[in-house]
């Protein structure tokens, strides 16, 4: 709920432009407001300069308006000596205050309720006529990014099924003895943390790490590769992570099918392959689509992984949701995007309660 | 079991393949966790095999100097105030919650549970602007309530499992015997339930121990856990010092998590 709120709640600008909000509360939004809003933000700039928070306002009317912050902080270099009439005239020597842009941008600004950041998450924008636009290609990121998200989420969800599936049914039909030590060897990994994991990792995809030495040993490849901070080392090493909760629901699954059912149908004349498809799919199917779901709803949150071993181009959206919090200090945006991110995560997860049953949740 | 009695030739090469498939699963998940241990002893300065010679060196700098002493300090401080924590609540509100009259059961589940599943950057930027107005930000108790959240769930799930082999009846015949509410739960359900809640606690202190996200929000710099010591290392200059400290959480975390899920197992199977 927080987190919502410091998304759609950002009175920054309000409150730094007190007189500014005042003077365009009745302005309509068509071509230049009058003299006196000119006159009035005048008056907040140099209230700004002299409390020391222009800079502050600078920053996030940059956020809306590209190219503010420099003109905003010119305009207060010259507004220092300037009263009155003189201020009036120094504010109409800045083209930048007489665009067309601009004021539109400071008026939605002065709204301290505001789909902004909401809207820019997902790459859209108010145009100038309060219709919802995208935003330019050049400047649409967002969708890219959950695009990525979902990509790789996918990608590591179908590796893990391809690896994890036949293990799960051999685990299930051997002898309980093996059993035991092949779901250790599953367990294990589990078990350790994911940093842990992801460090073996990042010693491993070296250029001249095992994996390297692996691939120039059976002939794959004759030249070393660059598999740190890439797409294909990050989805190996958050397949490595994920095959566990993929497997397991899997192998809870199997465990409880009789191999007589098997048995009864190749009597009653089935081939393998039917058998297996007509006796066995239908009935792990549920434990398929729980270790599935739960990789990919994972998967969309991961942080630690991309942002060790992916390159500047396999951030996830966690990557920018952090780097706006540490890095950028804008936490409107940060706020923005965990909201979309959030909801995305719990529909699925409430599919996932509703269809699967929470049951399915408990992996050991 | 996998070979009907009388195998065809197809199927005998089709389990062969699936015993050369599930091979090198196996192997695709335990080497690059056991790869880091013998890296740890290496003498060298580089993650190249051969190892130059083995040596203790590696851990000599992770538990000898300050930096890394400090790191361990501040884990441990963390974890065992998440465990104490989390393993009161997370038991509490397991016995809450297996009682089938207790209102909003189907509610409540999915709520508790759900820190399993959101981002855990989604809970850290959460906690981060929470605490940060309440003024619990870089402080120790900001990060162990923190981890509690993320921790809890562990301990309700393990609890709720042992307590629905637990017979309600033992709690009014102790009524009956004149034992007050307090005395009953300590002398009858807690020694009946304790794998579980052991078991819980085990898993909520590796869920701490673990944890370096929240940290990397909540912790200011001196109170810099073992994890996030590590991934600092790793975003800065790879030194086999971290392969030390994986090792170390590493046997430390299958240590604790093996010993919660016997615990868990029997918990489960002695009161039926």
């Amino acid at each position: 709920m927080l987190l919502l709120s410091r998304a759609v709640y950002d009175p920054t600008i309000a409150d730094a432009l007190p007189k500014t909000t005042a003077a365009l509360a009745g302005w309509n939004g068509q071509g230049l407001p009058g003299d006196d809003a000119f006159a009035a933000l005048a008056a907040d700039l140099k209230d700004n300069q002299a409390k020391g928070t222009a800079y502050e306002l600078a920053k996030s009317l940059n956020a809306r308006l590209p190219g503010a912050r420099s003109q905003l902080l010119k305009t207060v270099r010259k507004l220092e000596s300037a009263d009155g009439q003189a201020a009036l005239d120094a504010m109409k020597s800045v083209p930048f205050w007489s665009a067309p842009a601009t004021w539109p941008a400071i008026q939605s600004g002065t709204r301290s309720f505001t789909s902004f950041y909401l809207l820019s998450a997902l790459d859209l924008r108010w145009n100038a006529d309060g219709a919802i636009e995208r935003v330019p290609p050049e400047q649409a990121i967002f969708i890219q990014v959950f695009l990525r998200t979902f990509f790789v989420a996918a990608s590591v969800t179908l590796a893990t099924l391809i690896l994890g599936f036949p293990l799960a049914y051999l685990i299930a039909n051997v002898p309980k003895g093996l059993a035991a030590i092949l779901i250790v060897a599953v367990l294990l990994p589990f078990w350790t943390s994911i940093l842990v994991r992801t460090a073996a990792w990042t010693v491993l995809l070296q250029k001249f790490g095992l994996v390297n030495d692996f691939l120039l040993l059976i002939g794959v490849t004759s030249d070393r590769l660059d598999l740190m901070y890439s797409r294909i080392g990050l989805i190996i090493a958050m397949t490595h992570i994920q095959l566990p909760f993929t497997l397991l629901p899997i192998y809870s699954v199997m465990r409880t099918i009789p191999p007589s059912q098997m048995k009864a149908a190749y009597s009653l004349g089935a081939r393998p392959f039917t058998a297996f498809r007509r006796v066995y799919i239908p009935q792990v199917f549920p434990g398929v689509m729980a270790g599935c779901m739960l990789t990919f709803i994972l998967c969309l949150g991961y942080y630690i992984t991309p942002a060790l071993i992916g390159g500047a181009s396999d951030q996830l959206i966690s990557n920018f949701i952090a780097n706006y919090v540490n890095v950028e200090l804008n936490w409107e945006m940060a706020a923005a995007l965990s909201f979309i991110l959030l909801v995305f995560t719990l529909a699925l997860f409430g599919i996932f309660a509703r269809v699967l049953g929470l049951d399915r949740l408990k992996l050991v | 079991m996998l070979l009907s009695p009388y195998p065809t030739t197809s199927e005998r090469i089709r389990i062969t393949l699936l015993w050369i498939w599930c091979g090198l699963v196996i192997l695709f998940l335990l080497v690059p966790i056991i790869i880091p241990v013998p890296l740890s002893f290496n003498s060298g300065a580089f993650f190249i095999f051969p190892l130059e010679g083995i040596s203790t060196r590696w851990y000599e700098v992770v538990l000898g100097t300050q930096r890394w002493q400090s790191a361990i300090g501040n884990s441990l401080i963390v974890a065992f105030g998440t465990t104490v924590i989390a393993t009161t609540l997370g038991t509490l509100t397991a016995i809450a919650l297996s009682d089938e009259k207790f209102p909003g059961r189907r509610i409540i589940m999915p709520l508790l549970l759900s820190p399993l599943i959101v981002p855990v950057v989604i809970t850290a930027v959460g906690s981060y602007l929470f605490y940060a107005r309440v003024g619990l930000a870089s402080t120790y108790a900001g990060i162990i309530l923190a981890h509690t959240a993320l921790a809890s769930p562990f301990v309700v799930v393990t609890v709720g499992a042992s307590l629905t082999g637990f017979d309600r009846n033992l709690m009014r015949a102790a009524a009956i015997s004149g034992a007050k509410p307090l005395t009953s739960f300590f002398r009858v359900m807690l020694p009946l339930i304790l794998p579980g809640v052991l078991s819980g606690a085990a898993f909520a202190f590796v869920t701490s121990f673990d944890e370096v996200v929240v940290v990397q929000f909540l912790a200011s710099a001196g109170q810099r856990t073992m994890p996030l010591e590590m991934f600092i290392g790793l975003r800065e200059k790879l030194s086999p010092a971290i392969t030390a400290a994986a090792t170390l959480m590493m046997g430390l975390s299958i240590l604790l998590l093996l010993v919660a899920n016997i615990l868990a197992r029997r918990g489960r199977k002695a009161p039926a």
